[in-house]
């Protein structure tokens, strides 16, 4: 069926990516916006722009019976969801299958299978996809006994969490029992859902994770790996594709168990498998699947010529896969910078307000999704993404290069960002190296307060 | 390829000497709209690509509702996106007509989010002096949907 008319249910940067695509495709869009978005750049270059409720998510963007209310009101064929709000809960999914609207993403079943943490470690296993020694727990007697086996450190996993959401660390087997009350009833209350499972904790492990794109029936390509590695409290803030350091064959395993994993599930539309890597035991392990686009999916359509938005629009058509395996054919070196209204020197706290300017950078190999312009607001009711700033060059030190061209061109006036934030971590020689894993971040952040107390008392 | 003035021009004079009232038409992102008679004849919106730069965003989606008849009149938006109905059911007669008397507790409409029934108060006591919205429309959030003359 051929999709016409696109109700947009989510805001800022992915509002406005995906009707850019929309435009492209001559494919008329409807953005479901809140009252605090009205005034936004996605709100004005919709086609229409329907208000669904006041600016409180819980009011608008996370309200499935609104949205689809919303998307049969207008007649639109289709509903992209973005990332975050409803892109990955199965309701709006089911809600979608019931009243025949086209839901661009994947089947309410498939968001069940991944959504559920525990259930997906089980589909990895089936699927022949390593996961990390870990498992199942119903209460402590368990608990400590499968900590005993898989030894300390180890995180305490909610089963309805992810994305950093839901975890607790535990670094002496004795600490299981509190812990594990703890992380019970912090999910419970968080996911509706209080049961945990255990899995060893890796201390130096990289976040490389693979795009995948899946017709339904069971064809799945890969379009390459994202080394996510440079994270604070689990949320990525610099992404880059290829991932340095790993060996042909590591990488070639690595995106097989990918896609192996994607096709038991005959996974429909875009989605990305994240591993944990270990280069020190040549391992790497299965951590979740995301069942959406992905913020950081521009390195990957940098490096590959792919537009993922309109491959996600083509299966949600029934036209399937458009891309042969041996088609997709990585060039270069992509890096993104995600710049967050949030002050670094406040321990990294939102920062939302009017940004009076508005400068960003143009270029051979830069690109910048982004809803900001001069003038736009920030509201303080929604995460504190501005904008990504995404390089392509030949190699990693040409990106690096042109990354710090493109972070230099920009300016930012009347919030908070990271921006200063995100030049210190490109001329960081352990950066500069490249390969870093998880721990790299807080290790940076730590060194540049010690530095910064040195300046102050000395 | 990009549209030159005399390519506008041209495009002009063919609407001029056609029997069509108006034109649209969008070639590599700029778009066109002809009207005949109008005073504006020529709207040009370029698309940004994935906005870089610092451009001034296009018109705002804010002001939608026509203007009041006259003033002092209260406004009866609605409190979710949905269906507007003025009856209770197809056939029988609205809840409210221009010159019904209400007050705060009486329903002017029903909103119907996938099947859910949700009822519409006025909110004000008076008469209702205008009716915004036609039987069955999709109404926005906060779209104002009757206005009331407040009084006894």
């Amino acid at each position: 069926m051929a999709i016409r008319r696109i109700l947009i249910a989510n805001r800022g940067e992915i509002a406005l990516r995906v009707i850019r695509t929309c435009r492209t495709l001559g494919i008329e869009t409807v953005l479901a916006a809140s009252k605090a978005d009205l005034d936004s750049l996605p709100a004005r270059l919709a086609d229409r722009t329907l208000c669904i409720g006041p600016a409180r998510p819980s009011d608008s963007y996370l309200r499935q019976d609104t949205i689809v209310q919303a998307a049969l009101g207008v007649k639109a064929d289709a509903i992209h969801p973005g990332y975050g709000f409803l892109s990955e809960r199965t309701v709006l999914a089911r809600l979608c299958e019931q009243e025949g609207v086209v839901f661009i993403g994947p089947t309410a079943a498939q968001i069940e299978a991944v959504g559920d943490k525990l259930r997906a470690r089980a589909e990895a296993e089936s699927s022949g996809v390593p996961t990390a020694p870990g498992g199942a727990v119903e209460n402590v007697r368990e608990a400590m006994a499968l900590g005993r086996r898989i030894g300390s450190p180890l995180l305490i996993k909610a089963v309805g969490g992810g994305g950093g959401r839901g975890m607790k660390r535990v670094d002496r087997l004795e600490d299981i029992p509190s812990s594990m009350e703890l992380a019970g009833a912090e999910a419970g209350a968080a996911f509706g859902d209080a049961r945990v499972y255990l899995e060893r904790f890796v201390e130096r492990g990289r976040h490389v994770e693979v795009q995948i794109l899946g017709d339904g029936n069971g064809r799945v390509v890969h379009l390459g790996e994202r080394d996510c590695s440079v994270q604070r409290r689990y949320q990525k803030l610099i992404e880059e594709t290829p991932a340095t350091g790993l060996s042909a064959d590591f990488r070639a395993r690595l995106h097989s168990a990918a896609v192996q994993f994607a096709e038991r599930l005959c996974y429909r539309s875009a989605g990305t498998v994240e591993f944990l890597v270990d280069l020190e035991r040549d391992a790497f392990y299965f951590l979740e699947m995301n069942a959406r686009i992905q913020v950081e999916h521009p390195v990957t359509e940098a490096v590959t010529g792919t537009d993922l938005v309109a491959e996600q629009i083509a299966i949600a058509e029934g036209r399937g896969l458009r891309l042969k395996q041996e088609e997709v054919r990585p060039e270069g070196c992509a890096m993104e910078c995600r710049i967050n209204a949030e002050d670094p020197a406040r321990d990294f706290q939102p920062s939302p307000g009017t940004v009076r300017t508005a400068v960003w950078p143009s270029g051979d190999g830069v690109r910048v999704d982004t809803h900001i312009v001069s003038g736009s607001r920030i509201p303080p009711y929604y995460d504190s993404l501005m904008a990504k700033i995404i390089v392509h060059a030949s190699d990693r030190p040409a990106a690096l290069k042109r990354m710090q061209g493109a972070l230099a061109a920009t300016r930012i006036e009347g919030v908070a960002t990271n921006l200063a934030f995100h030049a210190d971590v490109l001329t960081d020689p352990e950066f500069e190296t490249g390969g870093v894993d998880t721990s790299y971040l807080p290790r940076f952040l730590e060194r540049r307060r010690l530095a910064q107390e040195v300046r102050a008392h000395g | 390829m990009t549209l030159t003035a005399k390519d506008v021009a041209e495009i002009m004079r063919l609407l001029e000497q056609s029997s069509f009232d108006s034109l649209s038409i969008e070639i590599d992102g700029v778009k066109l709209n002809l009207q005949r008679g109008s005073s504006a004849p020529v709207e040009r919106t370029v698309v940004p690509a994935p906005a870089t730069g610092s451009s001034r965003p296009p018109q705002s989606v804010l002001p939608k509702a026509k203007p009041p008849s006259e003033p002092g009149l209260s406004e009866v938006a609605s409190p979710l996106l949905g269906i507007f109905y003025r009856a209770p059911k197809p056939g029988e007669p609205p809840f409210v007509e221009v010159g019904s008397k209400v007050e705060q507790d009486t329903v002017i409409g029903i909103i119907e989010v996938m099947k859910l029934m949700n009822s519409v108060c006025a909110g004000v006591k008076g008469e209702v002096a205008e009716i915004l919205v036609e039987n069955a429309a999709l109404v926005e959030f906060d779209e104002i949907l009757v206005r009331v003359r407040p009084g006894a």
